[in-house]
Protein backbone atom coordinates (compact mmCIF):
# COMPACT_ATOMS: atom_id res chain seq x y z
CA UNK A 1 0.00 0.00 0.00
CA UNK A 2 1.21 3.51 -0.81
CA UNK A 3 1.97 5.46 2.31
CA UNK A 4 0.14 8.52 3.49
CA UNK A 5 1.83 11.90 3.34
CA UNK A 6 -1.03 13.67 5.06
CA UNK A 7 -3.05 11.92 7.73
CA UNK A 8 -5.86 13.43 9.82
CA UNK A 9 -8.22 11.86 12.33
CA UNK A 10 -11.06 13.79 13.92
CA UNK A 11 -9.13 17.01 13.32
CA UNK A 12 -11.01 19.90 14.92
CA UNK A 13 -10.40 23.62 15.37
CA UNK A 14 -12.68 25.92 17.32
CA UNK A 15 -12.58 29.71 17.61
CA UNK A 16 -14.57 30.34 20.78
CA UNK A 17 -17.93 28.63 20.20
CA UNK A 18 -17.43 28.52 16.47
CA UNK A 19 -16.31 25.15 15.10
CA UNK A 20 -14.34 26.14 11.99
CA UNK A 21 -13.11 22.61 11.29
CA UNK A 22 -15.30 19.82 12.62
CA UNK A 23 -13.65 16.41 13.12
CA UNK A 24 -12.28 15.86 9.63
CA UNK A 25 -10.62 12.54 8.83
CA UNK A 26 -8.75 11.82 5.62
CA UNK A 27 -5.48 10.57 4.13
CA UNK A 28 -3.52 11.85 1.17
CA UNK A 29 -1.20 9.34 -0.49
CA UNK A 30 2.30 9.92 -1.77
CA UNK A 31 2.35 11.42 -5.27
CA UNK A 32 -1.39 12.07 -5.23
CA UNK A 33 -3.05 15.24 -6.53
CA UNK A 34 -5.65 15.95 -3.87
CA UNK A 35 -8.31 18.61 -4.50
CA UNK A 36 -9.57 20.35 -1.38
CA UNK A 37 -12.83 22.09 -2.26
CA UNK A 38 -15.53 23.95 -0.40
CA UNK A 39 -17.55 27.16 -0.45
CA UNK A 40 -16.10 30.37 1.00
CA UNK A 41 -16.25 30.00 4.76
CA UNK A 42 -16.48 26.19 4.77
CA UNK A 43 -13.25 25.87 6.78
CA UNK A 44 -10.70 25.14 4.04
CA UNK A 45 -8.26 27.88 4.99
CA UNK A 46 -8.30 26.93 8.68
CA UNK A 47 -7.65 23.27 7.83
CA UNK A 48 -4.88 24.23 5.46
CA UNK A 49 -3.22 26.47 8.05
CA UNK A 50 -3.17 23.57 10.51
CA UNK A 51 -1.63 21.24 7.93
CA UNK A 52 1.04 23.84 7.12
CA UNK A 53 2.03 24.01 10.80
CA UNK A 54 0.75 27.57 11.22
CA UNK A 55 -2.17 26.92 13.56
CA UNK A 56 -2.62 24.44 16.38
CA UNK A 57 -5.75 22.30 16.26
CA UNK A 58 -8.17 22.18 19.20
CA UNK A 59 -8.43 18.39 19.13
CA UNK A 60 -7.90 15.38 16.90
CA UNK A 61 -4.80 14.08 15.18
CA UNK A 62 -2.89 15.18 12.12
CA UNK A 63 0.50 14.57 10.63
CA UNK A 64 2.15 15.93 7.51
CA UNK A 65 5.20 14.29 5.89
CA UNK A 66 5.42 12.16 9.04
CA UNK A 67 5.53 15.12 11.45
CA UNK A 68 2.94 15.82 14.11
CA UNK A 69 1.06 19.12 13.82
CA UNK A 70 1.11 19.71 17.61
CA UNK A 71 4.73 18.98 18.44
CA UNK A 72 6.69 19.20 15.19
CA UNK A 73 5.16 22.12 13.32
CA UNK A 74 8.58 23.65 12.66
CA UNK A 75 9.66 20.42 10.96
CA UNK A 76 6.47 20.49 8.87
CA UNK A 77 7.31 23.96 7.58
CA UNK A 78 10.69 22.69 6.36
CA UNK A 79 9.22 19.73 4.50
CA UNK A 80 6.38 21.38 2.63
CA UNK A 81 6.06 23.90 -0.15
CA UNK A 82 3.36 26.57 -0.21
CA UNK A 83 1.99 28.85 -2.85
CA UNK A 84 -1.12 30.99 -3.06
CA UNK A 85 -2.39 33.53 -5.50
CA UNK A 86 -2.28 36.21 -2.82
CA UNK A 87 1.29 35.63 -1.79
CA UNK A 88 3.83 34.06 -4.02
CA UNK A 89 6.92 36.10 -4.88
CA UNK A 90 8.52 39.41 -3.96
CA UNK A 91 7.60 41.81 -6.75
CA UNK A 92 10.59 44.08 -6.19
CA UNK A 93 13.16 41.31 -6.40
CA UNK A 94 14.28 39.85 -9.73
CA UNK A 95 13.38 36.33 -10.83
CA UNK A 96 16.87 35.13 -9.89
CA UNK A 97 16.79 36.88 -6.51
CA UNK A 98 13.42 35.36 -5.68
CA UNK A 99 14.63 31.86 -6.50
CA UNK A 100 17.76 32.34 -4.38
CA UNK A 101 15.87 33.95 -1.52
CA UNK A 102 13.29 31.18 -1.21
CA UNK A 103 15.84 28.45 -1.86
CA UNK A 104 18.02 29.95 0.88
CA UNK A 105 15.12 30.01 3.34
CA UNK A 106 14.52 26.33 2.64
CA UNK A 107 18.12 25.60 3.48
CA UNK A 108 19.69 24.88 0.10
CA UNK A 109 23.48 25.30 0.06
CA UNK A 110 25.15 27.96 -2.08
CA UNK A 111 26.23 25.34 -4.57
CA UNK A 112 22.76 23.81 -4.78
CA UNK A 113 21.25 27.26 -5.16
CA UNK A 114 23.53 28.15 -8.06
CA UNK A 115 22.83 24.90 -9.86
CA UNK A 116 19.09 24.83 -9.22
CA UNK A 117 18.64 28.47 -10.19
CA UNK A 118 20.37 27.90 -13.53
CA UNK A 119 18.36 24.74 -14.25
CA UNK A 120 15.08 26.38 -13.32
CA UNK A 121 15.64 29.53 -15.38
CA UNK A 122 16.56 27.35 -18.34
CA UNK A 123 13.56 25.07 -17.92
CA UNK A 124 11.08 27.94 -17.64
CA UNK A 125 12.67 29.59 -20.69
CA UNK A 126 13.36 32.75 -18.69
CA UNK A 127 16.96 33.50 -19.71
CA UNK A 128 15.91 36.93 -21.00
CA UNK A 129 13.89 37.75 -17.89
CA UNK A 130 16.07 36.29 -15.14
CA UNK A 131 17.31 39.68 -13.98
CA UNK A 132 14.05 41.56 -14.41
CA UNK A 133 11.87 42.49 -11.45
CA UNK A 134 9.11 39.96 -10.91
CA UNK A 135 6.60 42.82 -10.67
CA UNK A 136 7.11 43.59 -14.36
CA UNK A 137 6.15 40.08 -15.53
CA UNK A 138 2.68 38.88 -16.60
CA UNK A 139 0.64 37.12 -13.91
CA UNK A 140 0.79 33.77 -15.68
CA UNK A 141 4.62 33.77 -15.59
CA UNK A 142 4.66 34.78 -11.94
CA UNK A 143 2.41 31.83 -11.10
CA UNK A 144 4.68 29.40 -12.93
CA UNK A 145 7.80 30.78 -11.24
CA UNK A 146 6.05 30.77 -7.85
CA UNK A 147 5.14 27.11 -8.25
CA UNK A 148 8.66 26.16 -9.31
CA UNK A 149 10.06 28.05 -6.32
CA UNK A 150 7.62 26.32 -3.96
CA UNK A 151 8.99 22.90 -5.00
CA UNK A 152 12.64 23.93 -5.39
CA UNK A 153 13.65 22.12 -2.17
CA UNK A 154 11.81 18.95 -3.32
CA UNK A 155 9.24 18.98 -0.51
CA UNK A 156 7.20 15.86 0.28
CA UNK A 157 4.02 17.85 -0.27
CA UNK A 158 3.15 21.19 -1.81
CA UNK A 159 0.08 23.21 -0.76
CA UNK A 160 -1.48 25.32 -3.49
CA UNK A 161 -4.16 27.79 -2.40
CA UNK A 162 -6.18 28.87 -5.45
CA UNK A 163 -3.07 28.98 -7.60
CA UNK A 164 -4.72 29.78 -10.92
CA UNK A 165 -7.17 32.58 -10.10
CA UNK A 166 -7.45 35.13 -12.89
CA UNK A 167 -4.97 33.63 -15.35
CA UNK A 168 -5.86 32.98 -18.99
CA UNK A 169 -7.15 29.54 -20.06
CA UNK A 170 -3.92 28.48 -21.77
CA UNK A 171 -1.66 29.48 -18.86
CA UNK A 172 -4.08 27.80 -16.45
CA UNK A 173 -3.61 24.52 -18.34
CA UNK A 174 0.16 24.91 -18.62
CA UNK A 175 0.15 25.39 -14.87
CA UNK A 176 -1.70 22.11 -14.45
CA UNK A 177 0.81 20.40 -16.73
CA UNK A 178 3.45 21.50 -14.21
CA UNK A 179 1.37 20.08 -11.35
CA UNK A 180 1.10 16.74 -13.17
CA UNK A 181 4.83 16.68 -13.71
CA UNK A 182 5.56 17.37 -10.05
CA UNK A 183 3.14 14.62 -8.99
CA UNK A 184 4.76 12.28 -11.50
CA UNK A 185 8.09 12.98 -9.80
CA UNK A 186 6.56 11.94 -6.47
CA UNK A 187 5.61 15.28 -4.94
CA UNK A 188 2.19 15.16 -3.30
CA UNK A 189 -0.04 18.04 -4.36
CA UNK A 190 -2.76 19.49 -2.09
CA UNK A 191 -4.73 22.09 -4.01
CA UNK A 192 -7.77 24.34 -3.52
CA UNK A 193 -9.61 25.87 -6.46
CA UNK A 194 -12.88 27.50 -7.43
CA UNK A 195 -12.60 26.20 -11.00
CA UNK A 196 -14.65 23.01 -11.05
CA UNK A 197 -13.02 21.72 -14.23
CA UNK A 198 -9.74 21.77 -12.30
CA UNK A 199 -11.32 19.54 -9.68
CA UNK A 200 -11.55 16.91 -12.42
CA UNK A 201 -7.77 17.03 -12.91
CA UNK A 202 -7.29 15.77 -9.34
CA UNK A 203 -6.84 12.11 -8.41
CA UNK A 204 -9.24 12.54 -5.51
CA UNK A 205 -11.37 15.41 -4.29
CA UNK A 206 -12.84 16.29 -0.92
CA UNK A 207 -15.65 18.81 -0.53
CA UNK A 208 -16.04 20.64 2.78
CA UNK A 209 -19.42 21.92 3.93
CA UNK A 210 -19.86 23.75 7.24
CA UNK A 211 -16.53 22.56 8.64
CA UNK A 212 -16.99 18.87 7.80
CA UNK A 213 -15.94 16.79 4.84
CA UNK A 214 -19.24 16.12 3.07
CA UNK A 215 -17.79 13.98 0.29
CA UNK A 216 -14.47 12.45 -0.69
CA UNK A 217 -13.75 10.29 -3.72
CA UNK A 218 -12.31 10.33 -7.23
CA UNK A 219 -14.03 12.84 -9.53
CA UNK A 220 -15.76 10.04 -11.45
CA UNK A 221 -16.77 8.36 -8.17
CA UNK A 222 -18.32 11.60 -6.93
CA UNK A 223 -20.19 12.16 -10.16
CA UNK A 224 -21.60 8.63 -9.94
CA UNK A 225 -22.52 9.05 -6.27
CA UNK A 226 -24.40 12.31 -6.89
CA UNK A 227 -25.71 11.29 -10.32
CA UNK A 228 -24.17 14.40 -11.77
CA UNK A 229 -22.73 15.17 -15.19
CA UNK A 230 -19.96 17.42 -13.91
CA UNK A 231 -18.09 18.35 -10.73
CA UNK A 232 -19.87 21.70 -10.90
CA UNK A 233 -23.18 19.90 -10.28
CA UNK A 234 -21.71 17.82 -7.47
CA UNK A 235 -20.42 20.95 -5.79
CA UNK A 236 -23.72 22.78 -6.15
CA UNK A 237 -25.71 19.90 -4.69
CA UNK A 238 -23.46 19.76 -1.63
CA UNK A 239 -22.77 23.44 -1.05
CA UNK A 240 -26.43 24.46 -1.42
CA UNK A 241 -27.09 22.39 1.68
CA UNK A 242 -24.72 24.57 3.72
CA UNK A 243 -26.32 26.06 6.83
CA UNK A 244 -23.57 28.38 7.81
CA UNK A 245 -23.04 31.73 6.11
CA UNK A 246 -19.59 33.06 5.51
CA UNK B 1 -29.75 53.04 -28.53
CA UNK B 2 -26.27 52.81 -27.09
CA UNK B 3 -25.59 53.60 -23.46
CA UNK B 4 -21.85 53.07 -23.66
CA UNK B 5 -19.85 53.93 -26.75
CA UNK B 6 -16.11 53.37 -26.96
CA UNK B 7 -14.19 54.54 -30.02
CA UNK B 8 -10.56 53.70 -30.71
CA UNK B 9 -9.50 53.99 -27.10
CA UNK B 10 -5.79 53.68 -26.44
CA UNK B 11 -4.12 53.73 -23.03
CA UNK B 12 -0.47 53.26 -22.13
CA UNK B 13 1.41 53.36 -18.84
CA UNK B 14 4.99 54.08 -17.85
CA UNK B 15 5.63 56.66 -20.58
CA UNK B 16 4.22 54.51 -23.32
CA UNK B 17 6.19 51.40 -22.34
CA UNK B 18 3.16 49.34 -21.31
CA UNK B 19 0.23 49.14 -23.72
CA UNK B 20 -2.92 48.54 -21.67
CA UNK B 21 -5.58 49.23 -24.31
CA UNK B 22 -4.86 49.05 -28.01
CA UNK B 23 -7.45 50.74 -30.24
CA UNK B 24 -10.51 49.37 -28.47
CA UNK B 25 -14.00 50.09 -29.85
CA UNK B 26 -17.40 48.73 -28.86
CA UNK B 27 -20.93 49.72 -27.89
CA UNK B 28 -23.21 48.58 -25.12
CA UNK B 29 -26.92 48.86 -25.80
CA UNK B 30 -29.35 50.37 -23.37
CA UNK B 31 -30.54 47.80 -20.83
CA UNK B 32 -27.95 45.27 -21.90
CA UNK B 33 -25.93 42.97 -19.64
CA UNK B 34 -22.54 43.17 -21.31
CA UNK B 35 -19.56 41.05 -20.32
CA UNK B 36 -15.86 41.75 -20.72
CA UNK B 37 -14.26 38.33 -20.54
CA UNK B 38 -10.50 38.03 -20.20
CA UNK B 39 -7.63 37.17 -17.88
CA UNK B 40 -5.73 39.45 -15.51
CA UNK B 41 -3.73 42.02 -17.42
CA UNK B 42 -6.13 42.05 -20.39
CA UNK B 43 -6.96 45.74 -19.87
CA UNK B 44 -10.40 45.33 -18.28
CA UNK B 45 -9.71 47.56 -15.29
CA UNK B 46 -8.17 50.34 -17.40
CA UNK B 47 -11.31 50.32 -19.52
CA UNK B 48 -13.57 50.54 -16.46
CA UNK B 49 -11.54 53.40 -15.04
CA UNK B 50 -11.78 55.32 -18.31
CA UNK B 51 -15.55 54.77 -18.53
CA UNK B 52 -16.05 55.89 -14.93
CA UNK B 53 -13.96 59.05 -15.61
CA UNK B 54 -11.14 58.06 -13.26
CA UNK B 55 -8.55 57.75 -15.99
CA UNK B 56 -8.03 59.74 -19.19
CA UNK B 57 -7.28 57.78 -22.38
CA UNK B 58 -4.19 58.59 -24.49
CA UNK B 59 -6.30 58.57 -27.64
CA UNK B 60 -9.84 57.84 -28.75
CA UNK B 61 -13.10 58.84 -27.13
CA UNK B 62 -15.83 57.29 -25.03
CA UNK B 63 -19.38 58.18 -24.05
CA UNK B 64 -21.62 57.01 -21.25
CA UNK B 65 -25.33 57.80 -21.64
CA UNK B 66 -24.43 60.30 -24.35
CA UNK B 67 -21.94 62.14 -22.13
CA UNK B 68 -18.23 62.44 -22.90
CA UNK B 69 -15.99 60.73 -20.35
CA UNK B 70 -13.44 63.56 -20.38
CA UNK B 71 -15.58 66.70 -20.80
CA UNK B 72 -18.66 65.65 -18.85
CA UNK B 73 -16.97 63.79 -16.04
CA UNK B 74 -19.01 65.37 -13.22
CA UNK B 75 -22.30 64.50 -14.89
CA UNK B 76 -21.19 60.95 -15.57
CA UNK B 77 -20.19 60.45 -11.94
CA UNK B 78 -23.80 61.19 -10.93
CA UNK B 79 -25.30 58.48 -13.09
CA UNK B 80 -22.91 55.54 -12.91
CA UNK B 81 -22.35 52.98 -10.21
CA UNK B 82 -18.88 51.48 -9.98
CA UNK B 83 -17.75 48.42 -8.09
CA UNK B 84 -13.96 48.24 -8.40
CA UNK B 85 -12.15 44.91 -8.41
CA UNK B 86 -10.32 45.85 -5.26
CA UNK B 87 -12.54 46.38 -2.20
CA UNK B 88 -12.67 50.16 -1.84
CA UNK B 89 -15.20 50.95 0.87
CA UNK B 90 -14.27 52.47 4.22
CA UNK B 91 -12.93 49.61 6.32
CA UNK B 92 -13.36 51.50 9.58
CA UNK B 93 -17.01 52.35 8.96
CA UNK B 94 -19.78 49.82 9.58
CA UNK B 95 -22.00 48.34 6.87
CA UNK B 96 -24.74 50.81 7.70
CA UNK B 97 -22.36 53.80 7.87
CA UNK B 98 -20.83 52.99 4.50
CA UNK B 99 -24.23 52.76 2.89
CA UNK B 100 -25.44 56.02 4.46
CA UNK B 101 -22.23 57.74 3.44
CA UNK B 102 -22.63 56.78 -0.23
CA UNK B 103 -26.30 57.78 -0.23
CA UNK B 104 -25.44 61.19 1.27
CA UNK B 105 -22.62 61.84 -1.20
CA UNK B 106 -25.15 61.40 -4.00
CA UNK B 107 -27.77 63.63 -2.32
CA UNK B 108 -30.14 60.81 -1.63
CA UNK B 109 -31.17 58.58 1.27
CA UNK B 110 -31.07 54.85 1.80
CA UNK B 111 -34.86 54.89 2.32
CA UNK B 112 -35.50 56.52 -1.05
CA UNK B 113 -33.78 53.79 -3.08
CA UNK B 114 -34.18 50.91 -0.66
CA UNK B 115 -36.25 48.96 -3.21
CA UNK B 116 -33.13 48.63 -5.41
CA UNK B 117 -30.91 47.10 -2.77
CA UNK B 118 -33.44 45.38 -0.51
CA UNK B 119 -32.94 41.86 -1.82
CA UNK B 120 -29.16 42.08 -1.40
CA UNK B 121 -29.13 44.19 1.75
CA UNK B 122 -31.35 41.87 3.81
CA UNK B 123 -28.59 39.26 3.57
CA UNK B 124 -26.06 41.53 5.30
CA UNK B 125 -28.44 43.58 7.45
CA UNK B 126 -28.08 41.31 10.51
CA UNK B 127 -24.44 42.49 10.62
CA UNK B 128 -25.09 46.16 9.86
CA UNK B 129 -23.05 47.36 12.84
CA UNK B 130 -19.98 45.34 11.87
CA UNK B 131 -17.02 47.23 10.41
CA UNK B 132 -16.58 46.72 6.68
CA UNK B 133 -12.97 45.70 7.24
CA UNK B 134 -14.13 42.73 9.34
CA UNK B 135 -16.46 41.23 6.74
CA UNK B 136 -15.91 38.04 4.75
CA UNK B 137 -15.28 38.23 1.00
CA UNK B 138 -18.86 37.42 0.07
CA UNK B 139 -20.32 40.01 2.45
CA UNK B 140 -17.92 42.70 1.23
CA UNK B 141 -19.03 41.94 -2.31
CA UNK B 142 -22.71 42.38 -1.37
CA UNK B 143 -22.05 45.62 0.51
CA UNK B 144 -20.02 47.02 -2.39
CA UNK B 145 -22.88 46.24 -4.77
CA UNK B 146 -25.38 47.99 -2.44
CA UNK B 147 -23.15 51.08 -2.28
CA UNK B 148 -22.81 51.13 -6.07
CA UNK B 149 -26.62 50.96 -6.45
CA UNK B 150 -27.84 53.32 -3.76
CA UNK B 151 -28.10 56.41 -6.02
CA UNK B 152 -30.09 54.49 -8.66
CA UNK B 153 -27.43 54.58 -11.40
CA UNK B 154 -28.32 54.33 -15.08
CA UNK B 155 -25.23 52.26 -15.76
CA UNK B 156 -23.52 49.82 -13.44
CA UNK B 157 -19.82 48.98 -13.91
CA UNK B 158 -18.70 45.85 -12.07
CA UNK B 159 -15.03 44.97 -12.27
CA UNK B 160 -14.51 41.26 -11.52
CA UNK B 161 -17.22 41.04 -8.87
CA UNK B 162 -16.98 37.23 -8.66
CA UNK B 163 -13.21 36.68 -8.58
CA UNK B 164 -12.22 34.35 -5.75
CA UNK B 165 -15.86 33.61 -4.98
CA UNK B 166 -17.07 29.99 -4.80
CA UNK B 167 -19.35 28.58 -7.55
CA UNK B 168 -22.54 28.73 -5.46
CA UNK B 169 -22.10 32.38 -4.48
CA UNK B 170 -21.13 33.20 -8.06
CA UNK B 171 -24.41 31.79 -9.37
CA UNK B 172 -26.36 33.77 -6.77
CA UNK B 173 -24.53 36.94 -7.77
CA UNK B 174 -25.42 36.51 -11.43
CA UNK B 175 -29.06 35.88 -10.47
CA UNK B 176 -28.99 39.27 -8.71
CA UNK B 177 -27.60 40.91 -11.85
CA UNK B 178 -30.46 39.41 -13.89
CA UNK B 179 -32.96 41.07 -11.58
CA UNK B 180 -31.17 44.44 -11.74
CA UNK B 181 -31.18 44.17 -15.50
CA UNK B 182 -34.93 43.55 -15.41
CA UNK B 183 -35.23 46.96 -13.72
CA UNK B 184 -33.68 48.55 -16.79
CA UNK B 185 -30.16 49.16 -15.49
CA UNK B 186 -27.44 48.76 -18.11
CA UNK B 187 -24.68 46.57 -16.70
CA UNK B 188 -21.07 46.21 -17.83
CA UNK B 189 -19.34 43.43 -15.95
CA UNK B 190 -15.90 41.86 -16.27
CA UNK B 191 -14.85 38.36 -15.30
CA UNK B 192 -11.95 35.97 -15.76
CA UNK B 193 -14.37 33.00 -15.51
CA UNK B 194 -15.23 31.92 -19.04
CA UNK B 195 -18.33 29.98 -17.93
CA UNK B 196 -19.95 33.22 -16.81
CA UNK B 197 -20.07 34.38 -20.45
CA UNK B 198 -23.32 32.45 -20.82
CA UNK B 199 -24.97 34.81 -18.32
CA UNK B 200 -24.37 37.90 -20.53
CA UNK B 201 -26.44 39.21 -23.45
CA UNK B 202 -23.28 39.92 -25.41
CA UNK B 203 -19.62 39.54 -24.59
CA UNK B 204 -16.27 40.93 -25.64
CA UNK B 205 -13.33 38.57 -25.35
CA UNK B 206 -10.35 40.67 -24.38
CA UNK B 207 -6.68 39.80 -24.18
CA UNK B 208 -3.55 41.98 -23.97
CA UNK B 209 -5.49 45.20 -24.55
CA UNK B 210 -7.26 44.00 -27.67
CA UNK B 211 -10.80 42.80 -28.25
CA UNK B 212 -10.50 39.38 -29.90
CA UNK B 213 -14.21 38.95 -30.54
CA UNK B 214 -17.49 40.65 -29.74
CA UNK B 215 -20.96 39.19 -30.13
CA UNK B 216 -23.44 36.89 -28.43
CA UNK B 217 -21.83 33.80 -26.96
CA UNK B 218 -23.49 31.47 -29.49
CA UNK B 219 -22.47 33.59 -32.46
CA UNK B 220 -18.85 33.71 -31.35
CA UNK B 221 -18.67 29.96 -30.83
CA UNK B 222 -20.37 29.26 -34.18
CA UNK B 223 -18.08 31.64 -36.04
CA UNK B 224 -15.00 29.85 -34.76
CA UNK B 225 -16.04 26.28 -35.43
CA UNK B 226 -13.15 23.85 -35.07
CA UNK B 227 -12.49 20.17 -35.66
CA UNK B 228 -12.50 19.33 -31.96
CA UNK B 229 -12.34 15.99 -30.13
CA UNK B 230 -12.51 14.94 -26.49
CA UNK B 231 -9.92 12.27 -25.83
CA UNK B 232 -9.27 10.02 -22.86
CA UNK B 233 -7.13 6.95 -22.13
CA UNK B 234 -6.11 4.87 -19.12
CA UNK B 235 -2.70 6.51 -18.64
CA UNK B 236 -3.55 10.20 -18.62
CA UNK B 237 -0.04 11.45 -17.96
CA UNK B 238 1.35 9.66 -21.02
CA UNK B 239 -1.70 10.66 -23.04
CA UNK B 240 -1.02 14.32 -22.31
CA UNK B 241 2.64 14.02 -23.27
CA UNK B 242 2.00 12.03 -26.47
CA UNK B 243 -0.63 14.49 -27.68
CA UNK B 244 1.59 17.49 -26.96
CA UNK B 245 4.48 15.97 -28.94
CA UNK B 246 2.42 15.20 -32.07
CA UNK B 247 3.11 18.03 -34.53
CA UNK B 248 0.11 17.23 -36.77
CA UNK B 249 -2.23 18.19 -33.94
CA UNK B 250 -3.20 21.88 -33.87
CA UNK B 251 -3.61 21.99 -30.09
CA UNK B 252 -4.31 19.75 -27.10
CA UNK B 253 -5.40 21.05 -23.71
CA UNK B 254 -6.77 19.40 -20.59
CA UNK B 255 -10.48 19.95 -19.96
CA UNK B 256 -11.54 18.21 -16.79
CA UNK B 257 -10.80 14.51 -17.09
CA UNK B 258 -10.35 14.67 -20.86
CA UNK B 259 -8.01 16.30 -23.34
CA UNK B 260 -9.61 18.59 -25.94
CA UNK B 261 -7.74 18.05 -29.19
CA UNK B 262 -8.07 20.26 -32.25
CA UNK B 263 -7.18 18.54 -35.54
CA UNK B 264 -6.62 20.07 -38.99
CA UNK B 265 -9.98 20.40 -40.84
CA UNK B 266 -9.78 17.25 -43.00
CA UNK B 267 -8.64 14.88 -40.20
CA UNK B 268 -11.08 12.43 -38.58
CA UNK B 269 -11.38 10.77 -35.18
CA UNK B 270 -9.78 7.62 -36.64
CA UNK B 271 -6.51 9.52 -36.87
CA UNK B 272 -6.42 10.02 -33.12
CA UNK B 273 -7.43 6.48 -32.14
CA UNK B 274 -4.84 5.00 -34.49
CA UNK B 275 -2.11 7.35 -33.31
CA UNK B 276 -2.79 6.52 -29.66
CA UNK B 277 -3.00 2.78 -30.32
CA UNK B 278 0.38 3.00 -32.00
CA UNK B 279 1.73 4.71 -28.87
CA UNK B 280 0.56 1.74 -26.82
CA UNK B 281 -2.41 3.36 -25.11
CA UNK B 282 -5.33 1.36 -23.75
CA UNK B 283 -8.87 2.41 -22.89
CA UNK B 284 -8.81 4.97 -25.70
CA UNK B 285 -11.94 7.10 -26.04
CA UNK B 286 -12.32 9.66 -28.84
CA UNK B 287 -15.50 11.61 -29.57
CA UNK B 288 -16.22 14.67 -31.66
CA UNK B 289 -17.51 17.60 -29.61
CA UNK B 290 -18.80 21.14 -30.03
CA UNK B 291 -16.43 23.80 -28.64
CA UNK B 292 -17.18 25.65 -25.40
CA UNK B 293 -16.39 29.33 -24.90
CA UNK B 294 -13.10 28.32 -23.30
CA UNK B 295 -12.08 26.26 -26.37
CA UNK B 296 -12.95 29.28 -28.50
CA UNK B 297 -10.98 31.68 -26.33
CA UNK B 298 -7.94 29.40 -26.51
CA UNK B 299 -8.25 29.19 -30.30
CA UNK B 300 -8.43 32.99 -30.56
CA UNK B 301 -5.45 33.38 -28.24
CA UNK B 302 -3.35 31.00 -30.34
CA UNK B 303 -4.34 32.80 -33.54
CA UNK B 304 -3.40 36.15 -32.06
CA UNK B 305 -0.04 35.15 -30.64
Amino acid sequence: MTKSVIHTEGLTRKFGDFVAVNAITFDVKEGEIFGFLGANGAGKTTAMRILCGLLEPTSGKASVAGYDVYRQNEEIKKHIGYMSQKFSLYENLTVRENIQFFGGIYGLTRKELREKTAVLIERLGLNQEADKLVGSLPLGWKQKIAFSVAILHRPKVVFLDEPTGGVDPITRRQFWDMIYEAAHEGITVFVTTHYMDEAEYCDRVSIMVDGSIAALDTPSGLKKQFQAESMDEVFLQLARGAKRGE
Amino acid sequence: MSTVRVENIKKTYEKGQVLALDDVSFEVKSGELFGLIGPDGAGKTSLFRILTTLLVPDAGRAEVAGLDVVKDLWKIRQIVGYMPGKFSLYQDLSIEENLNFFATVFNTTVAQNYHLIEEIYVQIEPFKHRLAGKLSGGMKQKLALCCALIHEPKVLFLDEPTTGVDPVSRKEFWDMLDRLKARGITIVVSTPYMDEASRCDRIALIQKGKILELDTLDQIITRHAQNLYAVDADNRYNLMNDLRKNTEIVSAFAFGEEQHVTLPPHFQDKYLSEFLKEKGHTGIKVRKIAPTIEDTFIKLMLENQ
